[in-house]
C-alpha cells in the first residue's frame, strides 16, 4: 500500500492518526513533514565540477506516551513506512526512562503570514545556475574561480494531536565564489529569496577586483589592531553568537554570557532573529509561529530564543525556535540580522583605495569605515572558528579571502592571513564599535533557511595571535 | 525490485540519456542516538532512511541525482536527471574527466559486530547513560553529559562497468563528558573523548570504554580544573597524549593529502592543501619517526570498508614513510587527472550526497617508547591530552588546538594539572620536531568530519599513539 501522492499536509495527519489508533487517546505526538528539492553546482579551476539534486521527503515525529518521549525519522512515506515508524517511535518511547520536563504541544493558534514564495527559483533547472557559474568565471577573466550556485525550495507541513496545523513553504537561493590571483583569494558571497536576484557577472567582478587587490601580501606582527570587518567576516561573529549566546538552553544552564536586561553591548548594536524577514517557514519543528524577535536593542540584552522546553523552565513562552533533535542543543536563532546605522554612513564619498589595492573596498559602506581608520585592518572574511571558552565566548580562528592593512584612511597593503583569539561579546562591548555601515548584507549559512545580515562593522580592536609563520 | 534492480535501472536510464559512465548506489542506513544529561535521558533519536543516488559522467561533465523512491521509474528518472544535470555542467566546461581503472567486481562485504547494537535493549543504554552521568553529578559536574550513537548501513552499488557490490557497515560508539562552570568561564573533562570513541564495530565497543568507571574521576578533574594554574605562555617541549594527536593527524594531514584539495576542487569552501604533487615522493614532512598510511582495511576502525563509494577496494597504502610524503586520497577521477594510478578513497555519507575524497583510517604506525618513557625522558614542558578546539588554515599549515587539559612535566614528572591549555604551530615544521613516539596505538575514530557542498559528515578513523614534540609555542589565550 502506498501512500505517495499525498500532500504533506495529508501525511503529517496521517501519522497523528496512526499515533492515535497504535498508541491510544493520551500519546501525545507532532509530526514533521517535508519535500525538499535542494540543488547545488558547484565550480572549481573555472568549470563546473560537481553538479547535484536530490528530491527527498522526509517525516520526523516525536511523540509523549505514559510520561516519556522519543523522536523518530524517516523517509519512507508509504503506508508501512509511516507505520513502522510510528511503532518503533512508541516502542522507544515505552522504554524511555520519565520525562518529567516534558513541555506539551503547541496549543492551536494561527500561523503567521509568510513571504511569498519565488515560484521560477523553486523550480529552477541546472541551466539557468550554470550560466550564473559561467557569468561569474567570465567575469572574473584570467583569475581561476571556484564557488556554488545553488536553489533550494522546501515544502513542510506540521500536525499535532493538540489539534494544532501549519504549512508552509520556502525558497533559496545562493551564490559564493572566489577568484584566485598568485594564491590570493578574493570573496563574494550573497542569499536572495530569488534566483533571479543574484547577479553572477557582478559577483564575480567583486571578487575578482578582491582578488587583485590583495596579491604579494606582507606579514604583520601579532598584537591588537583596529578592524574593519565586511558582512562575511561579521556573519561568523553573528553564528557564534547565536549558537552559543542568545541559546536558552545554553542560558538556562550558565554557559551563556547573555544576561537580559544589561547593557552588554556598544549602543550602536541591535541584534534581531527575523526568520520571517526572507523566505522562510512560518512555524518551527514544535509547530510554533516564527516571528521576529529582537536579542540586542541598542546595546542591551534583550532575550533568550526558547523552544517549548526551555520556555518551560524559564517560565516564559516558547519564541518559535525550535529545531530537529534541539533537546540536546537548545533552541537556535538562525536568522539573525545586525541592524545598520540609523542614517547611514557619514561619508560614504567612493573608495578609498588607489594603485594596487584598489578593489579591496568594494561599497561605499566599507569605504567610510575605512575612511575613519588611522592604523588597523580591512578583514574580508573569517575561517575556521572554533570556541575556546563558551562562557566568555573566546573563539580562535583565522583571517581568509583577503586582509589589507589600512593607515591613515587608506589601504596600503595587503596582509598574509592571521589567526586570531578573541571574545566575540567583548569585542562587541560597550564603547568597542565604532562604526557601522547602512545596509546589511545577506550572507548564506552552510545549510539553506539559516543566514546571518550584516553591515561592514569597525571595531576597536581585535586580538590577532599569530601569523600565516605561526 | 531488489535493490540492485533499482541502481541498475538508474544506471541504465543515464547511460540511455547520453552518460558514458554511470554508477548508482542505494542506501539503507538507520541510526540511534541517545543523550542523557544529569541523571535523565535527554534525547532519543532513532531515524531510518533508504533512497537512491545516481551519479552520470556525459562527455567530461558530472551530474548526480537523489531520490528516496526505490520504484523502477523513480530511478529510471533520477538516471535521466542525474545525465541532464551533467549536460548542464558542460556549459562552464573543464578539462578531460578519465578515470582510473579498477576490476569490476561481484562481492559482498560487512564489518565485523559481535554485539548488535540496536538489538541492545533501549533501557540497557539508557541505564548506562543514566547511571555514568549521575555519578558525574554527585561528584560535582554541572553539567554531566553521556551519548553513544549507533549507524547500521547496507549499500548497494552497480557501475555501468559491471560492478555489484553490497556492504553492510555497523558502526557505534559514545562516551560522557563533565563540565563544570566557574565565574566567567567552563571546564570539561571527558572520557575517553569530547565525543566519545567509535568504530566500525558492535556494541561491544561501548562496553569496552566502561564509562561508569571513570564518571567520578572526570567529574572531579573538571572542578579542579576551574581552580588549576593556566597554562604558561611560551614555547616548551610539548607531549600529546593519542586522542589529540588522532585530531592533529586529522588536521594537518589527513586534509592535506586529500587529492581534491590538492587539485582546488575544495578552493572555495573546505580549502586547498600546502602540498604540491610535483613534491609527491621527495617532500620532507616530518621527522623520521613520521609514518602515516591510509588503510582502510583496519579492523573495527571507524575509517574501514571493503570498497568505498565508486567500487575501489579498499587497499593499504602509505602517506608519509620516513617522514617522507609519498601518497594522497584519492578517487579515480582526481587520480587520472593527477598522473596517479589509484583511487579508493571515495565515500558519500548517505544516498542523497554525491562521493568525494574522504579520509579512511589516516593513522601513525606505532614508536618504540611508552609514554611514560617519554615523560621521564623530558626536563621541562607539557603534556596535553583530549580535544577541546581546533583549527586550522585553509592550507592545513597553521594550526591551533586547544585541549582539555594540561600537566607540567619538570624533570621527567608529571606535575601540576594546568587549565586552558593550547598549542600552535605550522604543520611541517611541527612535524619535523617529533622527536619521541610511543607505541600505545589507538585507532580513534572521528565521527564528525565535514566536508563539500551540501556538506557531508564523515566518519574517518586515526591509529595514534602519544608522542613529544620539541620547542612548541603553547597558551595562546585572548
Amino acid at each position: 500500500m502506498s501512500a505517495g501522492g499525498l500532500s504533506e499536509v495529508e501525511l503529517a495527519g496521517q501519522v497523528i492518526e496512526l499515533v492515535r489508533r497504535l498508541g491510544g487517546p493520551a500519546a501525545q505526538a507532532e509530526a514533521v513533514v517535508t519535500r525538499a528539492d535542494l540543488a547545488l553546482t558547484r565550480f572549481a579551476n573555472s568549470a563546473i565540477h560537481q553538479n547535484v539534486a536530490e528530491s527527498t521527503v522526509g517525516v520526523r515525529l516525536r511523540l509523549h506516551v505514559d510520561g516519556r518521549t522519543a523522536a523518530g525519522s524517516g523517509s519512507v512515506v508509504t503506508a508501512d513506512g509511516l507505520r513502522a515508524l510510528v511503532e518503533r517511535t512508541l516502542a522507544a518511547a515505552r522504554l524511555c526512562p520519565p520525562d518529567p520536563g516534558w513541555p506539551g504541544l503547541a496549543p492551536p493558534t494561527p500561523a503567521p503570514a509568510a513571504p511569498p514564495v519565488d515560484e521560477a527559483t523553486a523550480h529552477a533547472e541546472p541551466d539557468q545556475r550554470a550560466d550564473l557559474v559561467r557569468a561569474f568565471v567570465a567575469a572574473a577573466g584570467d583569475l581561476s574561480t571556484a564557488g556554488y550556485c545553488r536553489t533550494a525550495h522546501r515544502s513542510s507541513a506540521f500536525a499535532n494531536s493538540a489539534g494544532h496545523t501549519a504549512h508552509g513553504r520556502s525558497v533559496e537561493a545562493a551564490m559564493d565564489g572566489i577568484a584566485r590571483r598568485d594564491g590570493a583569494d578574493g570573496v563574494a558571497r550573497r542569499c536572495a529569496d530569488r534566483l533571479s536576484d543574484l547577479d553572477g557577472a557582478e559577483l564575480g567582478a567583486h571578487a575578482a577586483a578582491k582578488a587583485q587587490a590583495a596579491a604579494d601580501p606582507v606579514e604583520l606582527p601579532p598584537g591588537r589592531y583596529e578592524v574593519v570587518f565586511e558582512p562575511a567576516a561579521v556573519a561568523d561573529l553573528l553564528q557564534n553568537l547565536s549558537w552559543y549566546g542568545f541559546n536558552g538552553k545554553r542560558y538556562a544552564e550558565r554557559q551563556s554570557f547573555a544576561e537580559p536586561g544589561a547593557a552588554q553591548f556598544d549602543p550602536t548594536v541591535t541584534l534581531v532573529d527575523d526568520p520571517l524577514g526572507a523566505s522562510g517557514l512560518p512555524f518551527d519543528a514544535e509547530g510554533t509561529g516564527r516571528r521576529a524577535l529582537t536579542l540586542v536593542e541598542a546595546g542591551t540584552t534583550r532575550a533568550v530564543a526558547h523552544d517549548r522546553r526551555t520556555a518551560a523552565d524559564a517560565g516564559a513562552e516558547s519564541t518559535g525556535h525550535a529545531v530537529a533533535g534541539g533537546a540536546t542543543w537548545g533552541p537556535m536563532a538562525r536568522n539573525l540580522r545586525l541592524s545598520g546605522a540609523a542614517a547611514g554612513p557619514a561619508s560614504a564619498v567612493g573608495r578609498s583605495t588607489t594603485g594596487t589595492t584598489a578593489g579591496a573596498v568594494v561599497d561605499a559602506d566599507t569605504a567610510a569605515l575605512v575612511a575613519g581608520v588611522r592604523r588597523g585592518l580591512l578583514v574580508t572574511d573569517l575561517w575556521y572558528t572554533r570556541v575556546l571558552d563558551p562562557k566568555s565566548l573566546v573563539v580562535t580562528g583565522l583571517t581568509r579571502n583577503g586582509v589589507w592593512l589600512v593607515e591613515d584612511g587608506t589601504v596600503v597593503r595587503a596582509v598574509r592571513d592571521l589567526r586570531f583569539t578573541e571574545s566575540y561579546p567583548r569585542a562587541l562591548g560597550p564603547g568597542a564599535v565604532l562604526g557601522l555601515g547602512g545596509r546589511p548584507v545577506r550572507q548564506p549559512d552552510r545549510v539553506d533557511g539559516a543566514w546571518w545580515a550584516a553591515p561592514p562593522v569597525r571595531l576597536a580592536s581585535w586580538h590577532f595571535t599569530g601569523g600565516a609563520s605561526g | 525490485m531488489t535493490e540492485f534492480d533499482a541502481a541498475t535501472a538508474a544506471v541504465q536510464a543515464a547511460l540511455d540519456a547520453g552518460a558514458r559512465y554511470a554508477d548508482a548506489r542505494v542506501m539503507h542506513r538507520r541510526y540511534e542516538s541517545m543523550t542523557a544529561r544529569n541523571g535523565d535521558v535527554e534525547e532519543l533519536t532513532q531515524d531510518e532512511s533508504i533512497g537512491l543516488g545516481v551519479r552520470a559522467l556525459v562527455g567530461s561533465s558530472w551530474g548526480f541525482h537523489a531520490v528516496p523512491d526505490l520504484s523502477d521509474a523513480a530511478a529510471r528518472d533520477a538516471g535521466r536527471r542525474a545525465a541532464r544535470t551533467a549536460m548542464a555542467s558542460a556549459r562552464v566546461p573543464g578539462p578531460p574527466v578519465d578515470l582510473v581503472p579498477v576490476e569490476a567486481v561481484t562481492a559482498s562485504w560487512a564489518s565485523g559486530c559481535q554485539i548488535d547494537p540496536l538489538g541492545v535493549p533501549l533501557s540497557d543504554k539508557g541505564d548506562l547513560l543514566v547511571g555514568a552521568t549521575r555519578t558525574m553529578a554527585e561528584h560535582g559536574a554541572d553539567l554531566a553529559e553521556g551519548l553513544y550513537q549507533i549507524w547500521d548501513t547496507a549499500k548497494w552499488f552497480v557501475s555501468s562497468e559491471g560492478h555489484r557490490i553490497d556492504q553492510r557497515i555497523r558502526e557505534c560508539g559514545g562516551g560522557i563528558s563533565a563540565t563544570s562552570i566557574g565565574d566567567g568561564e567552563t571546564q570539561r573533562r571527558s572520557w575517553p573523548s569530547y565525543r566519545g570513541q567509535y568504530g566500525t564495530t558492535g556494541w561491544e565497543l561501548v562496553e569496552s570504554l566502561d564509562l561508569a568507571a571513570h564518571a567520578a574521576q572526570i567529574a572531579e578533574e573538571s572542578r579542579a580544573l576551574l581552580t588549576a594554574p593556566p597554562c604558561p605562555a611560551g614555547e616548551t617541549d610539548l607531549i600529546l597524549g593519542g586522542e589529540q594527536l588522532a585530531l592533529q593527524i586529522h588536521e594537518s594531514v589527513g586534509h592535506a593529502i586529500e587529492l581534491d584539495r590538492i587539485l582546488g576542487w575544495e578552493a572555495a569552501f573546505a580549502g586547498t592543501s600546502w602540498l604540491d604533487l610535483a613534491q609527491l615522493g621527495s617532500l620532507r614532512y616530518g621527522s623520521e619517526l613520521m609514518n602515516i598510511t591510509i588503510d582502510p582495511t583496519i579492523p573495527g576502525a571507524l575509517g574501514s570498508f571493503g570498497f568505498d563509494d565508486e567500487g575501489s577496494p579498499a587497499v593499504k597504502r602509505d602517506a608519509v614513510r620516513d617522514g617522507r610524503w609519498v601518497g594522497v586520497l584519492a578517487g579515480r577521477d582526481s587520480a587520472a587527472m593527477a598522473s596517479l594510478d589509484y583511487g579508493g578513497s571515495v565515500r558519500a555519507d548517505g544516498w542523497a550526497r554525491l562521493p568525494m575524497v574522504r579520509m579512511t583510517n589516516v593513522g601513525l604506525e606505532p614508536g618504540p617508547h611508552t609514554l611514560e618513557e617519554i615523560i621521564a625522558a623530558t626536563d621541562d614542558g607539557v603534556l596535553m591530552d583530549l580535544n577541546r578546539s581546533w583549527s586550522i588554515d585553509d592550507k592545513r599549515l597553521n594550526f591551533q588546538f586547544g585541549c582539555e587539559v594540561g600537566w607540567e612535566i619538570k624533570k621527567g614528572r608529571r606535575g601540576r594539572m594546568l587549565r586552558n591549555p593550547t598549542y600552535t604551530g605550522i604543520g611541517p615544521l611541527f612535524w619535523r620536531s617529533m622527536d619521541m613516539l610511543s607505541g600505545e596505538t589507538v585507532p580513534w575514530g572521528t565521527p564528525n568530519c565535514g566536508k563539500g557542498q551540501p556538506g557531508q559528515t564523515g566518519h574517518t578513523g586515526h591509529p595514534s599513539a602519544p608522542a613529544r614534540f620539541r620547542n612548541v609555542r603553547v597558551g595562546v589565550s585572548a
